[in-house]
């Protein structure tokens, strides 16, 4: 009842929304195409059984979700026109709307939505996403509940964006292993405003305007075509003479504020706090001088986080303090900083017990990093712990499966990392830091942090159903991790959206181009 | 009956030397630490380990070094280059797709900087002090040693930016949907600027063995001859001396040719152009060993078969290599 009432609240705000936004002039416009950049060529297109950027853009046009987000983080209606979650947070009901159809004319049902929890389930990488799902009932065509062995708060954001496609059965229920399924990148039936003309790995992905999508009069586009430009210099040369309408994830600063200067573009760094991108400091916690809480704490006072923002960020990132990106609703930004201070950092490493010799040299550490484009940072690592007696060595990895093979086998001292969290914490942060995924491959807690209390907060918060609690415990979680020092947290990843003026209501929501861009249109 | 003996010999080299590219490269894609499921993983923002455990294991990752070789090599013999693990379809059917559009490339880039080439070099090593003979090698010099990501750059600077008249990238733009007339067109503007970038590689290097060659032919007793008989400066360089200096400049454009894929790489890599050498580029980077192994092997045999041709070229046009056994 109360998300009823929520719900109410929030439709009505979003008419209000609407109506003043007609009321300004800004009608949106049927027609169009939008001609947009993808970094990178997605694997495959189904994000049922594959996450990831850049899967997401073009999976989110694909298929639909049970729910979308706004830029409040409050859950909206997509394919459930309406939700409830039972008192002891072990049912949630799902209600469909009736007149969803895939692409193939086939109504969306509750069975749809039964088969895509179960591939998911099965097949996509964020196993907790889904993992207390015990069971899906149908009891009629449009009603889905989902059976929980425990509350699981988690579940609202793992129901949008491109986290819960809804994939059709009549296909993909065929016997086939769904993720090397033929129809992931040919003859694609979907459920979302857009249909899939042509995928060509390499070129572009071309969709069109899906004429019976269920919500009326959307989507406003003809057409989206989505080239796949590697080169960034490339995408930023195509933003600037017109070519690109739309760009997400640019993230080098200088293309950023140099794009920032042309007077038909805008840049800008929201659209990306679900996906949560962060850049930090990673430290082994269980070898060598970083498992000393001193040693990192003391290097965490000698890295000046604002030479990062400044000389090598541009100040187009923020700062960031804790695991969780500083625009979600769990950031809790109240704890312990490590401002740069060396005499501090050489008292704590005089205290653990490193002192200097007769170089000035107390002891020597390795750092890697996986990509070309953190090495500045790593660099200048190296020349901020020279101050304090630590003499780095960069190891340079030749290329990302390299480092991710050290990473998940800690064979490592320190390391630059950028890790996402991808909308609730339960999904991208826990991994980061229970005990219970030490050294499981790269991105996983590759760091070997052990804390029972971390441990025990993350358990009670990934059930608490409470928002109120939740965020106290997540809370709490941040200061403790921040003064253990596991990881030290640097700065956001400055992804930034950029589009052309004529682009009406760009997708600037928590999750950016990963959600559906039915209501973006053509001036 | 020796062109016979020859073409043999060299196709019993080609299957030894197939046979021990895919080893090798096998071998070196193996000792590399981390796999595809790393970097499936990595386009994924992270994986579960049960997930990452399920990927070796549908790939036969899992197995022993030596099975995993012997299959491979067993499927090559029956000319199955394999599956891709990073794009999901066979490699031969990936490897077909791109193709069309490097040769479109290279073929033309060759073309580009061999006629423009060999007119540069002839035309210095008349004067080969004066100061467009000079210009010349300073400009073919430049060419050659500026790197392609920078000078491709500069092109799309000036070109897409500044002055737009060509497409920042890509080879066809999808909006336009004309006729076959417009579609060339479209294809052509697409093509200038990393066709350009391509050529002046290989510009340098023909513009200044033809110079060389061609000033060298210029000094012999026949050309001396030819001189006295009063026939004209023209005649005589595109009458007998071109023909003579030629062959030198036709060998290094077959091995260039045979290097279809290394040469793209880069130039691909900057104008997003959907060949081979992007694919190259891609499943390195993603750690797709047999998209990586189909295009390395595609590529030996290329060289292979691009020698030979340039071998027979050879012996068409300079008689002089067909008495010599």
């Amino acid at each position: 009842m109360k998300h009823l009432i929520k719900n109410l609240f929030a439709a009505t705000a979003a008419v209000s929304i609407l109506a003043s936004a007609a009321l300004a002039g800004d009608t949106p416009k049927r027609g169009g195409t939008l001609i947009t950049a993808l970094g990178n060529t997605p694997r495959v297109l189904n994000p049922a059984v594959q996450s990831g950027i850049v899967t997401g853009f073009p999976g989110a046009q694909l298929f639909a979700s049970p729910l979308r987000y706004d830029e409040d983080w409050t859950p909206q209606p997509y394919l459930a026109k309406s939700w409830n979650v039972s008192d002891d947070g072990l049912t949630v009901t799902l209600n469909l709307v009736e007149n969803a159809k895939f692409h193939d004319g086939a109504p969306i049902t509750s069975e749809d939505i039964a088969f895509s929890v179960d591939v998911i389930k099965a097949h996509h990488p964020f196993k907790s996403m889904f993992a207390p799902v015990q069971s899906v009932d149908t009891p009629d065509a449009h009603t889905a509940i989902l059976n929980l062995s425990q509350p699981h708060p988690a579940l609202m954001l793992a129901m949008s964006g491109q986290l819960m496609s809804i994939i059709p059965k009549h296909i993909y229920g065929d016997g086939q292993d769904p993720k090397n399924h033929p129809r992931n990148n040919v003859d694609l039936v979907g459920s979302g405003p857009f249909k899939l003309v042509e995928f060509k790995q390499g070129e572009h992905v071309i969709l069109e305007r899906f004429d019976d999508f269920f919500i009326e009069g959307r989507p406003y586009l003809d057409k989206i075509v989505m080239r796949i430009i590697k080169d960034p210099q490339a995408r930023v040369i195509g933003l600037e003479n017109g070519e690109i309408h739309l760009s997400g994830f640019e993230s080098q600063p200088r293309n950023i504020n140099r794009l920032k200067k042309a007077a038909h573009l805008t840049a800008t760094p929201e659209g990306y706090g679900a996906i949560g991108p962060l850049d930090w400091l990673a430290f082994n916690t269980k070898e060598g001088p970083t498992s000393h809480v001193k040693v990192r704490q003391a290097i965490a006072h000698a890295v000046d986080k604002n030479f990062i923002l400044k000389a090598i960020m541009f100040d187009t990132a923020v700062e960031a303090n804790t695991g969780i990106h500083p625009d979600s609703p769990f950031y809790n930004g109240n704890v312990e900083t490590y401002p740069l201070d060396l005499d501090k950092s050489n008292a704590l490493l005089d205290e653990a017990g490193f002192p200097k010799d007769s170089d000035g040299i107390r002891f020597g550490l390795t750092i890697d990093f996986g990509w070309p484009g953190v090495k500045p940072q790593v660099e200048y690592v190296r020349a901020a712990l020279k101050k304090v007696g630590i003499d780095v060595t960069v190891r340079t990895s030749a290329d990302f499966p390299t480092w991710a093979k050290k990473m998940g086998t800690m064979d490592f001292q320190m390391s630059w990392d950028t890790v996402f969290n991808w909308g609730d914490p339960v999904i991208g942060v826990h991994r980061t830091y229970l005990t219970s995924n030490i050294a499981k491959g790269v991105w996983s807690n590759t760091q070997g942090y052990s804390n029972s209390t971390v441990d025990e907060i993350l358990d009670i918060a990934s059930k608490e159903k409470d928002p109120e609690k939740r965020k106290a415990l997540y809370a709490e979680f941040q200061q403790i991790v921040a003064g253990d020092v596991p990881i030290y947290f640097t700065n956001t990843l400055p992804y930034h959206t950029v589009y052309n003026n004529k682009v009406g209501n760009p997708p600037l929501g928590i999750w950016g181009t990963s959600s559906p861009i039915d209501m973006t249109y053509l001036k | 009956m020796a062109l016979l003996y020859t073409i043999a010999t060299r196709i019993m080299y080609a299957g030894i030397l197939l046979l021990a590219v895919i080893i090798l490269n096998f071998g070196m894609m193996h000792l590399a630490p981390g796999d595809v499921a790393d970097s499936i993983s990595q386009s994924m923002g992270g994986a579960d380990e049960q997930v990452l455990n399920e990927i070796r294991a549908t790939y036969g990752l899992d197995k022993p070094f030596i099975i995993q070789l012997g299959s491979y090599i067993g499927k090559v013999l029956r000319f199955d280059l394999g599956y891709s693990f990073f794009y999901t379809q066979p490699v031969s059917q990936l490897i077909f797709q791109k193709l069309p559009a490097t040769l479109l490339l290279v073929i033309t880039a060759q073309f580009l900087a061999l006629i423009v080439g060999v007119f540069l070099g002839v035309y210095s090593a008349q004067r080969p002090n004066g100061i467009s003979s000079h210009f010349v090698s300073f400009f073919a010099l430049f060419g050659y040693s500026a790197p392609v990501f920078w000078s491709g750059l500069l092109l799309l600077i000036g070109f897409s930016l500044h002055i737009q008249w060509f497409p920042v990238a890509g080879m066809r733009d999808v909006t336009i949907e004309g006729n076959f007339f417009e579609e060339t067109i479209d294809v052509i503007r697409h093509m200038v600027l990393p066709v350009i970038t391509l050529a002046s590689i290989f510009l340098a290097l023909y513009s200044r063995l033809s110079r060389a060659t061609m000033m060298e032919v210029l000094g012999s007793d026949y050309i001396r001859t030819a001189k006295s008989k009063g026939l004209t400066d023209r005649e005589i360089i595109y009458k007998h001396a071109l023909k003579n200096s030629l062959s030198p400049v036709i060998t290094l454009a077959g091995l260039q040719f045979s290097a279809v894929v290394s040469g793209a790489i880069l130039v691909e890599s900057v104008f997003s152009w959907p060949g081979l050498g992007t694919l190259a580029f891609e499943s390195i980077i993603a750690r797709d060993t047999p998209t990586i192994l189909g295009i390395l092997f595609f590529s030996a045999l290329v060289v292979i078969v691009g020698n030979l041709l340039t071998d027979l070229t050879l012996r068409l046009v300079d008689p002089r290599v067909r008495t010599n056994k």
